[in-house]
């Protein structure tokens, strides 16, 4: 079966370990080696002490649906309504969210609240993180 | 906080033919308003000294602007003292509240300020999908394109539009404060009843909530109705020097404060309380620069590219409590032409057509005047407030009448 039309990443130095963590299984968020901060999207610079050692760690990979919208406007030829956009709150961090599609429920039946764990999707070297229930 | 140190008039308002597609040069139609803001001032060509727009002359998406400030400046041969243009602002009208610093600073006495949009035309046929970014349509190419920026953080997951973006902090304040789709549907329905009243309007033909509720749903909870109306036009306005009044046509509405703050993170999806935007800021920072309260409001111009905006406008400017927006605009009374507070009486960009900003500017002042035909107030409005953008973007101006 082939995949739906996404557009994808382009892929740098600052954004590599975010969308390739997925090979390993791994959901990567930079962090603070100084004063452990979890720091998304990428930055050069602690948000918090304004340190600049920063390393990519795995989280759990865990996270509670913090919003979300069911779209159903076609705007891709390939990529077929209705999905659903989720706002995931990491528990690693309060206000730690990523925007990822929310997988493996029924539109309709996607509530705030949710627990979600995630799993990945590979689109050429790009590894997308998406969002399942995770007592599923 | 204290008074802002700005002194300035909004002397003049002019605006093209507005239509969804009208199928001129956009340089032709901003023209058309340029002139007609020069003439409701009551000025010449050769007074203007200063020039301002958003976003400048890019094009990218489609029919987004296409006129930049050296096009007018030259077609017009202006002989400039200021000029700004740029998207790098606290939304569209950001370009304007520049108008007012530059003139408070004596930098010139009468900016033209202007915004020109072509987006009708320039979806033709296939809608929006057709200028999205990553899409065949949008002249970035179609599958293989990569994305940077913020934008990648969202498109993987097919949320290329404002429309998904703004969806999801509808939810969260459904969520949160009990806000319903009939609710939010009074800002459509009150939009489409004030556009019977504008010919300029897009959409006139009558709509009541049913007609909203049965609307196809863009993205949850927002429907069809909840989003603005792409369209061709061109709107500007003219920013003066107090001590221009007597050149002026006639008393010219004072800007009495701008609100131009943010204070959470510039980003759609990181700001912090996803149940308001940047024009949280921006709203708190308009009244604590004046002594006007928003009971002292005749008449709210709000941006509405999704209704949703409007209602997080409503709650931001004080009309009504944090998350009493839903039950402050249920049924539409409140915010009728009859209503407490007035909103968007040309009908928003919902009904009237996505001109993008300055229309509500360009409105509030035409009901300062008391121009405004078959469509004003029959109260005349003193004090009007005017605000534009959403999201990470937002700038307000409170305006009283001379
Ligand atoms: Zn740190």
């Amino acid at each position: 079966m082939s995949q739906p039309f996404r557009v994808l990443p382009r892929l740098d130095d600052s954004n590599r370990h975010y969308w390739t963590g997925g090979e390993h299984g791994e959901l990567r968020i930079l962090r603070c080696d100084a004063c452990r901060t979890w720091i998304h999207p990428p930055a050069p610079i602690c948000p918090s002490c304004r340190g600049r050692a920063l390393t990519p760690e795995p989280t759990s990979g865990l996270g509670e649906l913090h919003t979300f919208t069911v779209n159903h406007q076609p705007w891709y030829p390939g990529l077929e309504p209705p999905y659903t956009i989720g706002v995931v709150a990491l528990p690693e961090q309060e206000g730690l969210r990523i925007t990822a599609g929310i997988i493996g429920i029924e539109p309709g039946d996607v509530r705030i609240g949710l627990a979600v764990r995630v799993v990945f999707e590979q689109y050429d070297d790009v590894w997308l993180p998406f969002f399942e229930p995770a007592d599923g | 906080m204290g008074r802002q140190r700005i002194d300035a008039l909004v002397s003049g308002v002019g605006q093209s033919d507005v239509g969804r597609r009208l199928h001129r040069p956009p340089l032709d139609l901003t023209i058309d308003a340029c002139l007609a803001a020069i003439a409701d001032a009551g000025l010449r060509i050769e007074d203007i000294d200063g020039l301002a727009t958003y976003p400048g002359g890019i094009d990218m998406p489609p029919g987004f602007s296409g006129v930049g400030v050296s096009d007018v400046q030259e077609v017009l041969r202006l002989e400039l003292d200021w000029f700004t243009g740029g998207m790098e602002l606290p939304g569209q009208l950001g370009s304007v509240v520049n108008a007012v610093l530059a003139v408070s600073a004596g930098l010139c006495k009468h900016v033209l300020c202007f915004r020109t949009v072509t987006e009708g035309s320039a979806q033709g046929g296939g809608g929006r999908s057709a200028v999205m970014p990553g899409s065949g349509g949008g002249g970035r190419g179609g599958s293989g394109v990569r994305m940077g920026s913020f934008m990648q953080w969202s498109l993987p997951y097919g949320a290329p539009s404002a429309a998904n973006w703004i969806a999801t902090m509808a939810t969260r304040h459904f969520h949160e404060f009990g806000t319903t789709e009939a609710q939010l549907g009074a800002i459509a329905v009150n939009g489409r009843r004030n556009a019977a009243l504008n010919a300029k309007a897009v959409y006139r033909d009558p709509m009541t909530i049913d007609d909203y509720l049965a609307s196809r749903v863009i993205s949850s909870p927002l429907r069809l109705f909840d989003c603005d109306a792409p369209c061709d036009g061109s709107t500007a306005v003219i920013v003066s020097a107090p001590e221009t009044a007597v050149d002026l046509r006639t008393a010219a509405p004072r800007v009495e404060s701008v609100g131009t703050a943010i204070h959470g993170r510039p980003s759609w999806d990181q700001w912090d309380d996803l149940t308001t935007m940047a024009l949280r800021d921006a709203s708190a920072q308009l009244f604590a620069a004046s002594d006007l309260t928003p009971a002292d409001v005749d008449v709210a111009e709000l941006y509405d590219g999704f209704s949703f905006i409007a209602l997080c406008w409503l709650e931001a400017l004080g009309f009504c409590g944090r998350g009493e927006g839903g039950a402050f605009i249920e049924g539409g009374a409140n915010i009728a032409r009859e209503g407490v507070l007035p909103l968007n009486t040309h009908g928003g960009q919902l009904s009237g057509g996505r001109l993008h900003g300055y229309g509500f500017l360009h409105e509030a002042c035409i009901q300062l005047w008391g121009e405004g035909g078959d469509r004003q107030l029959p109260t005349q409005p003193e004090v009007a407030v005017a605000g534009a953008g959403g999201g990470p973007l937002a700038a307000s101006l409170l305006l009283t009448r001379s």
